[in-house]
């Protein structure tokens, strides 16, 4: 187990240069840093030139990577260039769409598995018909499409929820993550499905039916320990993806979050910002899919990391 | 033990519109042929291959002739949008903003008092122009170096893996946000090159696998033997038999990058006007969504009905690719 989890940290390392190198140059090589700083006006020559010796952005490029990285391994990201250091900005940013992930989260587990289970328990019958369209449609309609429709039905016309997030209490988050969770919900759904139909008819079922047990018990005890390991993986690999995806879903509820503080980022040019924000969300990335393959081992007792 | 959990098939492989373009969905996709070959005899005695049986079953199955007409409809409409919609998308009358329907103007009138049905009808062509180039680029780049990857295996094949493990991590709608905020050229290309640029390791990964699994049939080794050459064996004997998940995740892939430029556009950064898209007009029409949701609700409407036609003739032929389900 040891040698497996230092194996695996070491194959993340490539992966988290690769990937930050990545985005490091394209928030370098596809626009000029400094252009945002001066306004719509095109900067002056002798300033210009001297923000660039100011920010380290007259050195070659992998030097500027390099100098970076050894800064984010001491905790300094960088300021941005209004001057507010970027942890300060991630201090903010992160709790909230921590608090929004954790809100979709539960309602794949919540909706989406029991959705699966009742479905895949009766594979075939109306109501697993009616449920598999339906998370096709779903997985149809894009998250920004399904935001907008619930802010106009559930906000400005029936007046159940404010359309705008103010603080990102949870309360306030809970319409924003069902539409963050959606599409990977109804994945959920047809993925809990497909393995519960599939393992109702396994040997170790039959034999917990036949041994007398109570059905309740040989749902949850049998079938559903069973069925839920690809869910688990699925629902891990998702919480990166739900963190970085959230850009969609804050942009329409405007919840200043991870999301925001990107899209913004982004738009004024803000390298540091960008590039200190996707630093993390590669490690949360990569830490979550290191945890999903270790929870593995302990959901299935046949699977022994040597 | 397993490094890489096997997923059931059942979950719609490769539509994976978060982060990750495609995670364990790019396992769910593991169509090989069983060695000994499935070209049975039919009832008429003639010899049957997977594609003609998949037709059979394609032919019966009305999710796919559902999907297969509204997908024809489409590129109809992309092709000649002035056999239905009369007018241009861009002449639009400040006068008659967010009205309701009209003459002429079934749908109603948007913030700029531009004819939603016209520019609804117009707005096919940009998505499907993007979700077939980009799936066209993505398959060719995807399987050609998965499946030399595949196929001849050792480093490069290491450092693909690796690679596309990089470009798994970086979530999709990010990476378009960073490279297209830069772009001012108003054609369909950047967006498509973007999604060329960030989709191909999903096409990739499917593709190695299916060509690994080839690679160790009889008929394979058979080849060699006679003294077949690298590129014969790759072209005439494991390209047919690893092409089918490549073609389903294809197609399934082929409406989320339609989902995906409407999202890029209503973001800002994918298609500018004066180009017609729907992203564009739902993006303009959501300041508005009080007064004139009508101007929201037919492109988003369109938008949704593509995809779904999309992903439903997928399903159905990943349906009918799939031996196991027989």
């Amino acid at each position: 187990m040891g040698r497996y989890v230092l194996r695996r940290l070491l194959q993340m390392i490539p992966v988290f240069i690769g990937a930050t190198l990545l985005i490091f140059l394209m928030v370098n090589v596809m626009g000029d840093p400094v252009a945002g700083l001066c306004g719509e006006r095109a900067c002056d020559p002798a300033t210009a030139a001297a923000l660039r010796r100011e920010f380290g952005l007259d050195k070659p490029l992998w030097q500027q990577y390099l100098t970076y990285m050894a800064k984010v391994f001491t905790g300094d990201f960088g300021t941005a260039f209004n001057g507010q250091p970027v942890t300060e900005l991630m201090a903010t940013a992160f709790p909230v769409t921590v608090r929004l992930t954790v809100v979709a989260i539960v309602f794949e587990i919540v909706i989406g598995v029991t959705l699966g289970v009742v479905t895949g328990l009766k594979r075939g019958r109306p109501a697993d018909t009616a449920v598999l369209l339906a998370t096709l449609v779903v997985i149809s309609v894009p998250t920004f499409v399904t935001g907008l429709m619930l802010q106009l039905l559930l906000g400005i016309k029936w007046h159940w929820i404010r359309p705008s997030v103010r603080y990102g209490t949870l309360d306030e988050l809970i319409v924003p993550g069902l539409v963050l969770a959606s599409v990977s919900l109804a994945y959920v759904t047809r993925l809990t499905r497909t393995s519960i139909a599939e393992n109702k008819r396994s040997d170790y079922v039959r034999t917990a039916i036949a041994k007398g047990l109570p059905r309740h018990r040989v749902i949850t005890r049998h079938l559903l320990r069973n069925s839920l390991i690809p869910v688990v993986t699925f629902i891990g690999t998702d919480i990166g993806a739900l963190m970085g995806g959230a850009i969609v879903t804050e942009r329409i509820f405007n919840i200043h979050g991870v999301g925001y503080q990107l899209y913004q980022g982004i738009l004024r040019q803000n390298t540091q910002t960008v590039v200190g924000f996707v630093t993390v969300l590669v490690l949360v990335f990569l830490v979550a899919n290191l945890l999903v393959d270790l929870l593995y081992a302990v959901l299935d007792p046949r699977i022994r990391y040597a | 033990m397993r490094d890489q959990p096997q997923q059931p098939e059942g979950a719609i492989a490769g539509t994976g519109m978060g982060g990750a373009m495609d995670l364990g969905a790019s396992e769910a996709v593991t169509l090989e042929r069983t060695p000994g070959g499935p070209a049975g005899t039919g009832p008429a005695g003639r010899p049957r291959s997977l594609w003609s049986d998949a037709w059979r079953d394609l032919r019966r199955n009305p999710v796919f002739l559902l999907s297969a007409l509204v997908i024809l409809f489409l590129v109809f409409i992309s092709l000649w949008p002035s056999a239905i919609a009369s007018g241009s998308p861009l002449t639009c009358d400040l006068a008659k903003a967010q009205d309701g329907a009209a003459p002429g103007a079934p749908f109603g009138y948007d913030g700029q008092g531009c004819n939603v049905y016209t520019r609804t009808v117009y707005g096919a062509r940009a998505s499907v122009t993007v979700g077939l180039c980009a799936t066209l680029g993505v398959a060719l780049l995807g399987s050609v170096l998965g499946g030399l990857a595949g196929y001849f295996g050792g480093v490069w094949d290491s450092v693909l893996s690796r690679v596309t493990d990089i470009f798994f991590a970086i979530p999709v709608v990010l990476g378009g946000l960073v490279l297209l905020s830069v772009v001012t050229s108003n054609t369909v290309w950047p967006v498509v090159g973007f999604m060329v640029l960030l989709g191909w390791p999903q096409i990739s990964r499917i593709a190695r696998g299916a060509v690994i699994t080839a690679k160790q049939n009889d008929y394979v080794q058979a080849a060699r033997a006679l003294g077949a050459s690298d590129s014969r064996i790759l072209l005439r004997h494991i390209a047919p038999n690893a092409v089918a998940p490549v073609i389903v995740v294809a197609t399934i892939a082929l409406g989320t990058y339609i989902a995906l430029e409407a999202t890029l556009s209503y973001l800002g950064v994918g298609l500018k006007p004066p180009s017609v898209s729907w992203g564009i007009d739902i993006s303009a029409a959501s300041p508005y969504i009080r007064n004139a949701p009508h101007a929201l609700l037919w492109p988003a409407g369109a938008l949704a009905l593509t995809v779904l036609a999309f992903i439903m003739l997928g399903d159905a032929v990943r349906d009918a690719l799939d031996p196991k389900l027989r």
